[in-house]
This record gives structure tokens, C-alpha cells and sequence, in this order.
């Protein structure tokens, strides 16, 4: 990563896009303190993310951030209730299972809520993962390729749903892809080539 | 050979990435428990069995009233046995005008070829230990002959046609045992002086032995050989035979140990069986991979099975290497609680290592191995597609023949390990069920704790099938260690007080009828404490069931035997089956056998049995079989009838005592009161018993050590096998903005409440264990809150600490990982 310094205002949505290998996924990493920068500062919700120790992170992230992964990572042996619920009883939230309960409604699985990851379809489980991104109304939700496991049909109802969570709840979106036509939905675009960073501005 | 190079390249590369370490190190910790209670087992035991040999002064012998063909001596030696030949005969030495019908025992060099003889100038002296033996001219009496004949170093005393001199006194021999056949005093010599004696006339009788002593496998091919040839008369004997007490001794300390490195044995299986699932579990991507790159099932199945070969062969040779280790390491740490040196530790072990290593890995792997060559090419592309589910016998048949197979190869006995399986069996569905009921009851109070428990508790009830598993392999381990202790508990405490301090060290045979009450009344004058006085009479057992006995070599039917009759049946007798003289027994032709009796003859309840008692036949019905404590050195009797049916017929009594002679003249001037009676000391032969009971105590102790560091291999195998699911799981919560903290109470909560429930489980389960198995040991069981609070709160500690340990890595997983 070399000299990358950009901001991304609240409820702006942005994607980030360029070839494998260009440090996208790094660069996802450090914003949302999965990592930390060997130099340098990121600052997440108003916070100095290089200054808090692994759990301060952590309990950020608990709090103001959701996260929606290319291989989904639902946990296996929690139910798609259950893994709605998670983020909401790391933030300690008494309503839990209720709260999680509409969010899977409004993604569409209110019937199939007692499943297993396994026992439900890709396009299935990434709606889980973004009702569980979003359950906790984060102030930032990041994708890392929500759509790379999925088919162009089942891809597009999930940025369609994506974009409508975004809208309903003003968050701040920020997805990595190489899906060109969600990247062109974003407000704005950067490019990552190599470790450095363009901004591409709004797209065309 | 493609099949070979295949599975070394697999071998390397999940070498590289860190998959194979897990199962090869729970393999090797596995093997290295098992093989280092191997050695412990087969060293002690080795030792065990020399001490016990000294009671036979070899390690076996071969006895026969004829001449000993010479072919024997000449086995043994081509088998490198060491031999010594003792022959023994009852005459009268004459000293002046005094005689005394004396034991002439004709010794060999090399006799005795287990333990050493006591020598001193005076009788009853305390006696030094010497590796010689008479010189040819020359005898030592034992003191009672000496002091019966008068006899001091340089008396001529006349045996047969021959005048030796007395050179020494005999104090004591390793051989004397308990055997009250030999009434009369011992009188040793060389056996070279023995054809001068001409005491070997034809009508003579006459004892003839081959002592031997060596390897257990020499010996073991002798007596094969032996029983193949033997002629008529012709007998084995050994320690079991010679010294019941010590055989038994020995007998139960062996099967202790045996069932300790069973224990092992199953430990490590339950560890290889977590380990090898969790294996093969990751193995189903690359096994579709491969089939999609075009691998036929046959290819799939050579390589892996290839694999885990290879797995169980380096995992032999590690965790032989390191059993070894820390066998000596243990030994060395035991040192000064051993008295003998060791012998070496054998090769058996590690050999025993590899093939229960094989047979594990095939019992407990086979089934998901054979699952694993089904997993379609489609699962490439899908991963929710897994194997066709196997049918419950195929994933359960092979496992429980290979628990079979190493419980038979160790046990050795086909009833006892039947036995042994089926308890397993019981107690693995005990703790399942259990199991499954608790994480139950667990996933119910989950609502109502708080949030780090509730999310342990709730994982545990969310991944029902795992936590069981782990319960009852946690379980299965605590519960085996369980049973195992509250066994060695009841062993000790069995032989601590079978051989109080104050155990009789005197016998008394041949007491007169009619002085029997001034006898015992001489003796507590003395401030000796004399056990139950006996009648004694002698018969001989002539039929069974009308049908003639044939002397066929068979020990207890051969010879005359000492009968009994009496009321009481003592702490020491147990009755086995049927029952025990009431009132209206008495005088019925009803009679009791020692269970040693009954083996040797084969009988059972109701068997009629004739005797021939000083040429009147008696007929008589078994109306029960007793259990005897020999080692309890009271007066006991294979042969017990009801009272009134002999009363006239005694010849003589006979009692044992604590007897600690306050003056030197004590013993001389009860001896020239009572001067029939024969008077045994087996101070030495107490010592003897003392000396084995302590080596048992030592190696049961010692091995129970090890098989608890096993026990903690399987915990640390348990608790690996959840590590890759935990791995992913906390990347991905961490991710989610969980804590550390948070984190590791969740995990330390979960571990906590398996350990709970594992620990109350097992407790329980090794409650009713520990009592099932006593009554195979023929040990008292008392029930023992303090090893049940200890069971349930040493699992949870343990699991619970180990839980942390393996916990504490994956929580340095850089959550970062999610995004690959």
C-alpha cells in the first residue's frame, strides 16, 4: 500500500475496484481494523482506529459496523436466526432474536429461518450474511465481493437488496467488487492498482 | 509405486500446511502413553515375577517320583535355561542314639537358582546368606532337626549309609514356602553324596526336580514342549503352585497392569478416533479434487490408506521413542522405591504400539475413509454435497473389532474381555445418553444466564452432536482413569491389611487331640495370639461321581490330602457358590471346596466325592466352593466337611499365631512340652509376601501415573480436534466485533460445562465401574465421595485448562483472515 489517503463522508457509497492482487482486500482489512497499517492512520466513525488495541476495535466494529463477505462465513452450526442474531448479542442488545427475526424477514427468509448455512442455497446464504450485516444498523456496512460466488441473476437481486438497505437505514456503503455494474451504482469509485489508489470520482 | 509417491507428495504438502501435525501428534502422544505403560507394565512385571520366583527357589520346576528323563535337562539347556537339579526324600538321621525322620534334600550347584540360602553356626540364629552349598562329606541341618538331634557345627550325623558332617546350619531356604507336607525337619546335602547314601532303593520314596530358570519365552517354549512329551507323573510347577499367597499376589497386580495399559490402549483409541475424524473431515475437498482431475475410487482409497499407514508407522517411532523416555525417565524418578534392579525393557511394547497404532486408525478410520472415497466429483462445485451417509453396522463394525481384538490381545481371556467390551459398550451409551440429556437441559437455561455463559452453553446446544461427542470422549477417558484409581485404592488398602503387622509368622501342625486345649492355652501364656485351631485328618479323594480318579499328574488329586471340618468360615473364606454349614448340616455327608479344588478337577455342585480317610470310605455331595485368602495365613483347608460327621476321626490339629518368643528358651521349652508338635516359622516366607506386595504396590502405583499422563493425551486430542472449527469461528465473530475477552469466557464457559458434565458422568459411570470390576478382583469395594467430588472437579479443571490452552491460540487468529 503505498500513499493511499482518501475519506469517505457518511452515507456516501463507494466502491472500491481493480485487478486481483492490486491490494483490495488489504485495503478493506485496515478500514475496517481487521488490520493495522505499518504506518500511517485510519480514523473509522471518528475514531483513531491505529490507536485502540485489538479489542477497542473490536467493540467499534461491534457497534458501528456490519460486514458482508465474498464466501458469506455464516457460522455452520448456528442456525440463519442464530447467525442474525450474533452481532446483536455481541452489542448486548435484549431484543435479539426479535429484531433479527424482521431483518431476515425483509431480505425474504422469514420462512427459512431454522435452517443451517448448508441447507440453503448461495443467493440464500449471502441474504442471511447481509441481514446480519445490517441487523445492528451500523453506521458502515463494508462488502468485500458480495457477488463473486454468486450468478449474474441471483447477483443482482442481492445489490438490488443491498441498495435498498442501504437507502432504508442511511448507511455509509463501502464494497469491494469486480462487478463493474455495481461498482457503476456507487457514488463513487476508487481504483486500486498495484498497492496505490485513484479516484476515479463519480462514474460515468 | 505411483500410489506410494502420491501419497508422500500428499504427506509433504499437508505436512507443510500444518494439517498433518494434529493427527500425527495425537497418534505419537497416543503410542507413547501406550508404549510407555508397555514398558513399565513388561519391566515391573518382569520384576515382579523374579521375586516371586524365590519362592520356588527357580522359576519353575519339573517334578516327578521317577528318575527325570534326561532329555529335559538337555532342552533346557539348548533352550539356555540355567538348571539345577534337587533331589528329595524322607529318611531317618541317626545323631548317637538320637533319631529324627528328616526331609534329605540333594542339591545341585546352581541350587537355589531364584533367591539365596541363610546359613549361621547356631540354630535359630539370624543367619547370613551364602551362594554355596554343602561340600561333599559335609550337611546342614535346619535348626529344628539340629536341635531335635542335638546336633552342633562338627556333630557326624548318619544319613542312610553314609556319616556327614555338620558344617553349618540351615536357617532358611527360599523354597520352604507354606507347603505342610513337608513335616518333617530339612536336612541338605550335596547331591553328590547322595548315591553314597543308598537311600534310593525301589521302594523309596522319592522326589525328583529339575529346577529352572531364564527367559519367559525359553520358559514359555519349555513347558509347551513339555505338556507335548510329558510322561505319566511328570509335573509342572510354579509360583502359583508353590506359594498361593504370592501367586495370588502377583496374580492380581498382573491383571491390574494389564488392565491399566488397557486402559491406555483405549485412551489413545478415543484420542486416534477425534483425531483421524477430524482428518478426514478436511480430506473431503481434496479427495473431490482429486476425482475431478480424474481419479478413479480405487486410486482415492490406495492413496489415503497409504497415507495413514505411513501416519501410523512415524507415529510408532516417535511415540515409541518418547514412551521410552519417559519410562526410564519415571523409573529413575521411582528409583528409591524399587528395591531390585529392573530388568531391560523388552521390544514387545513398541511392537504392540505399531499394531495397536494400525488397528485404531483402521477401526476408527476405516468407515469415514471408505465414506470419504464416495464424496462425489460435485463437490467441487457444491459444498454442501457430502458422502452418501454409510450404513450404522459399516461405521460401527470395524471400530468395535478393533476394541475386541486389543482388549483380547491384552486380557488374554476370552470371557473377561467379552465382559470388558460389553461394560465399554454400556458406559459409552450411558455417557451419550447422559450427554445428550444434560446439553439439553443446558440449551434450556441458556435464556436465563448471563451473556459469555449463555453463549457457551448455547454453542454447546447448537452443536448438539459434537458436544456429545466430546462429552462422552472426555468422559470415557475421566471414567476409565476413575475406575482404574478407586481399583488401585482398594488393591493397596486389600493388601495393606491382608498382611497387618501382626499376621501369624508361626504355623503349629500335629497337635495332639488330646493336648490341643493345653496347647492353646501354653500359647497366649506366652503372649502369642493364636488364629482358630483345626482338626486335621488325612484321605485320599478316590472317585468322583462313582468314577475311579486317575493319577494322572493332576496336583491336587495325586496325593494325600489334609481334610478339615468346621463351623465357622472365617473373613478369609468366601463362599462362591452354593452355601455355607447351617444347624441342620451338621453330620451330613456334605463337603466345601477351595475354588482351586474345583478348577483343577473340574467339578461343580452336587459332584459326589469319595474318600478314602485311614481305609474307611466316606461319600460325600459338594454343597459349596470357597474363595480362600491363603494370604491371610490362618489355618486353611482345601477340603472342609460339616462338624459332627468326622469328630472321632482326628489325628491331630493344627493353628497358626503371632508369636514373638520373649526369651530365647521360649521356643526350646514349648517344643520339649509339646514335643510332636511340629513348628513351622514363616517369618521369611512372611517377608517374602511383604517383599512381592510391595514391588505389586510400586508398579501399581507407577503404571497409574502413566496411564494418567495418557489420559491427559486424549483431553489434548479432544480438545485439538474442535481447533480448525473454533479457528474459523473466531476469525469470523472477531470480525463481527467480539472480543477477546469476550471470547475466551464464551469458550472457557463451554469447556466448563462439557467438563461438568463429563466429570458428574463419569464420576457416576466409574462408581458402578469401580464396584463391577471389584468383584472380578475379588476386592471389597466401598463407594468414595472424596474420588467422586474429585472426578467431577478434577475434569472440569482439566478440561476447562486444557479448553484455555487450545482456546488461547485461535484467538491470535488475525481476523483478517475472513477476507481471503
Amino acid at each position: 500500500m503505498r500513499e493511499v489517503s482518501f475519506a469517505v463522508h457518511a452515507r456516501e457509497t463507494v466502491a472500491v475496484v481493480g485487478p486481483s492482487g492490486a491490494g483490495k482486500s488489504t485495503l478493506l482489512a485496515l478500514l475496517a481494523g481487521l488490520d493495522t497499517p505499518s504506518s500511517g492512520k485510519v480514523w473509522l466513525a471518528g475514531q483513531d482506529l491505529t490507536a485502540l488495541d485489538e479489542d477497542g476495535r473490536a467493540s467499534l466494529r461491534a457497534a458501528r459496523v456490519g460486514f458482508v463477505f465474498q464466501s458469506f462465513h455464516l457460522l455452520p452450526a448456528l442456525t440463519a436466526l442464530e447467525n442474525v442474531m450474533l452481532p446483536l448479542e455481541l452489542a448486548r442488545r435484549r431484543d435479539a432474536a426479535a429484531s433479527a427475526q424482521a431483518m431476515l424477514a425483509r431480505v425474504g427468509l422469514a420462512e427459512r429461518a431454522g435452517h443451517y448455512p448448508r441447507q440453503l442455497s448461495g443467493g440464500e446464504q449471502q441474504r442471511v450474511a447481509m441481514a446480519r450485516a445490517a441487523v445492528g444498523e451500523p453506521v458502515v456496512l463494508f462488502a468485500d465481493e458480495p457477488t463473486g460466488n454468486l450468478d449474474a441473476a441471483t447477483g443482482e437481486r442481492i445489490i438490488q437488496l443491498f441498495f435498498e438497505l442501504n437507502a432504508a437505514s442511511d448507511t455509509t456503503l463501502v464494497l469491494v467488487t469486480h462487478d463493474r455494474a455495481l461498482a457503476d451504482l456507487c457514488q463513487r469509485v476508487l481504483t486500486m492498482d498495484s498497492g496505490a489508489l485513484f479516484d476515479s470520482g463519480r462514474p460515468s | 509405486m505411483q500410489l506410494l509417491r502420491m501419497a508422500l507428495r500428499a504427506l509433504r504438502r499437508e505436512w507443510r500446511s500444518g494439517e498433518l501435525a494434529i493427527l500425527l501428534a495425537a497418534l505419537s502422544v497416543a503410542v507413547a502413553a501406550l508404549t510407555g505403560v508397555g514398558f513399565l507394565v513388561d519391566r515391573i512385571g518382569r520384576a515382579l515375577q523374579a521375586q516371586a520366583s524365590e519362592v520356588l527357589a527357580a522359576d519353575a520346576r519339573l517334578e516327578s517320583a521317577e528318575t527325570l528323563a534326561p532329555q529335559w535337562a538337555q532342552q533346557a539347556q539348548t533352550l539356555g535355561l540355567q538348571t539345577a537339579r534337587l533331589t528329595t526324600l524322607l529318611s531317618v538321621v541317626f545323631h548317637d542314639e538320637q533319631s529324627q525322620l528328616a526331609n534329605v534334600r540333594a542339591a545341585s550347584s546352581g541350587y537355589p537358582l531364584r533367591g539365596a540360602l541363610k546359613i549361621a553356626a547356631q540354630p535359630f540364629a539370624a543367619g547370613a546368606t551364602t551362594h554355596e552349598l554343602p561340600a561333599t562329606g559335609e550337611c546342614w541341618p535346619d535348626s529344628r532337626l539340629a536341635a531335635a538331634l542335638g546336633a552342633q557345627v562338627g556333630t557326624i550325623l548318619n544319613v542312610g549309609a553314609l556319616p556327614l558332617r555338620v558344617s553349618r546350619i540351615l536357617i532358611s531356604r527360599p523354597d520352604q514356602g507354606s507347603a505342610f507336607v513337608e513335616f518333617a525337619p530339612a536336612l541338605l546335602i550335596n547331591s553328590a553324596d547322595l548315591a553314597a547314601t543308598r537311600l534310593l532303593q525301589p521302594a523309596s520314596r522319592v522326589e525328583y526336580a529339575l529346577l529352572l530358570a531364564g527367559k519367559r519365552q525359553a520358559l514359555a517354549d519349555f513347558h509347551r514342549t513339555f505338556e507335548a512329551q510329558q510322561r505319566a507323573g511328570e509335573r509342572w510347577a510354579d509360583v502359583s503352585d508353590a506359594s498361593p499367597q504370592i501367586g495370588d499376589a502377583a496374580r492380581r497386580a498382573g491383571r491390574f497392569l494389564s488392565l491399566a495399559s488397557l486402559v491406555a490402549v483405549l485412551l489413545c483409541a478415543v484420542a486416534v478416533a477425534m483425531s483421524a475424524r477430524g482428518y478426514l473431515a478436511r480430506h473431503l475437498d481434496a479427495v473431490a479434487l482429486m476425482k475431478t482431475l480424474g481419479a478413479r475410487r480405487r486410486f482415492v482409497l490406495g492413496v489415503t490408506v497409504l497415507q495413514l499407514l505411513l501416519l501410523a508407522l512415524a507415529a510408532t517411532l516417535i511415540g515409541g521413542a518418547l514412551g521410552w523416555m519417559m519410562q526410564s525417565w519415571l523409573l529413575r524418578a521411582l528409583a528409591g522405591f524399587l528395591r531390585t534392579d529392573l530388568p531391560p525393557a523388552g521390544w514387545a511394547p513398541v511392537l504392540i504400539g505399531l499394531v495397536v497404532a494400525v488397528a485404531m486408525l483402521a477401526g476408527f478410520a476405516l468407515p469415514s475413509l471408505l465414506q470419504l472415497t464416495r464424496v462425489p466429483a460435485l463437490r467441487v462445485l457444491r459444498r454442501d454435497v457430502g458422502p452418501p451417509p454409510a450404513a450404522l453396522w459399516l461405521a460401527l463394525l470395524p471400530a468395535l473389532l478393533a476394541i475386541v481384538a486389543v482388549v483380547y490381545g491384552t486380557l488374554n481371556e476370552w470371557t473377561l474381555s467379552l465382559w470388558f467390551v460389553a461394560a465399554l459398550a454400556v458406559m459409552i451409551v450411558f455417557l451419550a445418553l447422559g450427554g445428550a440429556l444434560l446439553v439439553w437441559f443446558a440449551g434450556l437455561t441458556r435464556r436465563s444466564v448471563a451473556l459469555t455463559l449463555r453463549h457457551g452453553l448455547a454453542n454447546l446446544a447448537r452443536r448438539r452432536a459434537s458436544s456429545v461427542a466430546q462429552i462422552v470422549a472426555f468422559g470415557l477417558g475421566v471414567l476409565l482413569l476413575l475406575v482404574l484409581s478407586i481399583l488401585r485404592r482398594d488393591l493397596i488398602n486389600d493388601w495393606r491389611t491382608s498382611l497387618p503387622p501382626g499376621a501369624p509368622n508361626y504355623f503349629f501342625v500335629n497337635i495332639p487331640v488330646e493336648q490341643h486345649e493345653q496347647f492353646r492355652a501354653a500359647l497366649l501364656a506366652q503372649g502369642a495370639s493364636p488364629e482358630r485351631m483345626l482338626p486335621m485328618v488325612r484321605g485320599r479323594l478316590i472317585a468322583i461321581n462313582g468314577a475311579a480318579v486317575q493319577r494322572s499328574g493332576r496336583r491336587l488329586a495325586d496325593r494325600e490330602q489334609n481334610l478339615t471340618w468346621s463351623n465357622e468360615l472365617g473373613d478369609d473364606n468366601r463362599i462362591i457358590a452354593g452355601r455355607w454349614w447351617r444347624a441342620e448340616d451338621a453330620a451330613k455327608p456334605l463337603v466345601s471346596l477351595a475354588s482351586e479344588f474345583q478348577e483343577s478337577l473340574g467339578l461343580k455342585l452336587g459332584d459326589r466325592l469319595r474318600f478314602d480317610i485311614a481305609g474307611e470310605l466316606l461319600e460325600v455331595k459338594v454343597a459349596s466352593f470357597r474363595k480362600v485368602r491363603w494370604d491371610s495365613f490362618r489355618p486353611n483347608f482345601f477340603i472342609v466337611f460339616p462338624p459332627g460327621l468326622l469328630d472321632g476321626a482326628a489325628g491331630s490339629f493344627m493353628t497358626s499365631a503371632r508369636y514373638e518368643p520373649r526369651a530365647p528358651g521360649d521356643l526350646a521349652a514349648l517344643v520339649q512340652r509339646f514335643p510332636s508338635v511340629s513348628i513351622f516359622n514363616i517369618g521369611d516366607l512372611l517377608a517374602q509376601v511383604r517383599a512381592v506386595i510391595d514391588k505389586a504396590v510400586t508398579a501399581v502405583q507407577s503404571v497409574f501415573v502413566f496411564t494418567l499422563l495418557a489420559g491427559l493425551a486424549v483431553l489434548w486430542a479432544a480438545v485439538q480436534a474442535s481447533r480448525d472449527e473454533r479457528r474459523y469461528e473466531t476469525a469470523i465473530m472477531r470480525a463481527l466485533g467480539a472480543g477477546r475477552g469476550m471470547l475466551m469466557r464464551s469458550a472457557l464457559s463451554e469447556f466448563a460445562a462439557i467438563g461438568l458434565l463429563a466429570g458428574m458422568l463419569s464420576a457416576s459411570g466409574a462408581a458402578l465401574g469401580g464396584y463391577l470390576l471389584a468383584r472380578q478382583l475379588d476386592l471389597h469395594y466401598r463407594f468414595n465421595w472424596p474420588i467422586w467430588f474429585s472426578g467431577v472437579f478434577g475434569t472440569l479443571l482439566v478440561v476447562s485448562g486444557s479448553g484455555y490452552l487450545a482456546t488461547r491460540p485461535t484467538l491470535n487468529q488475525s481476523p483478517r483472515t475472513v477476507l481471503n
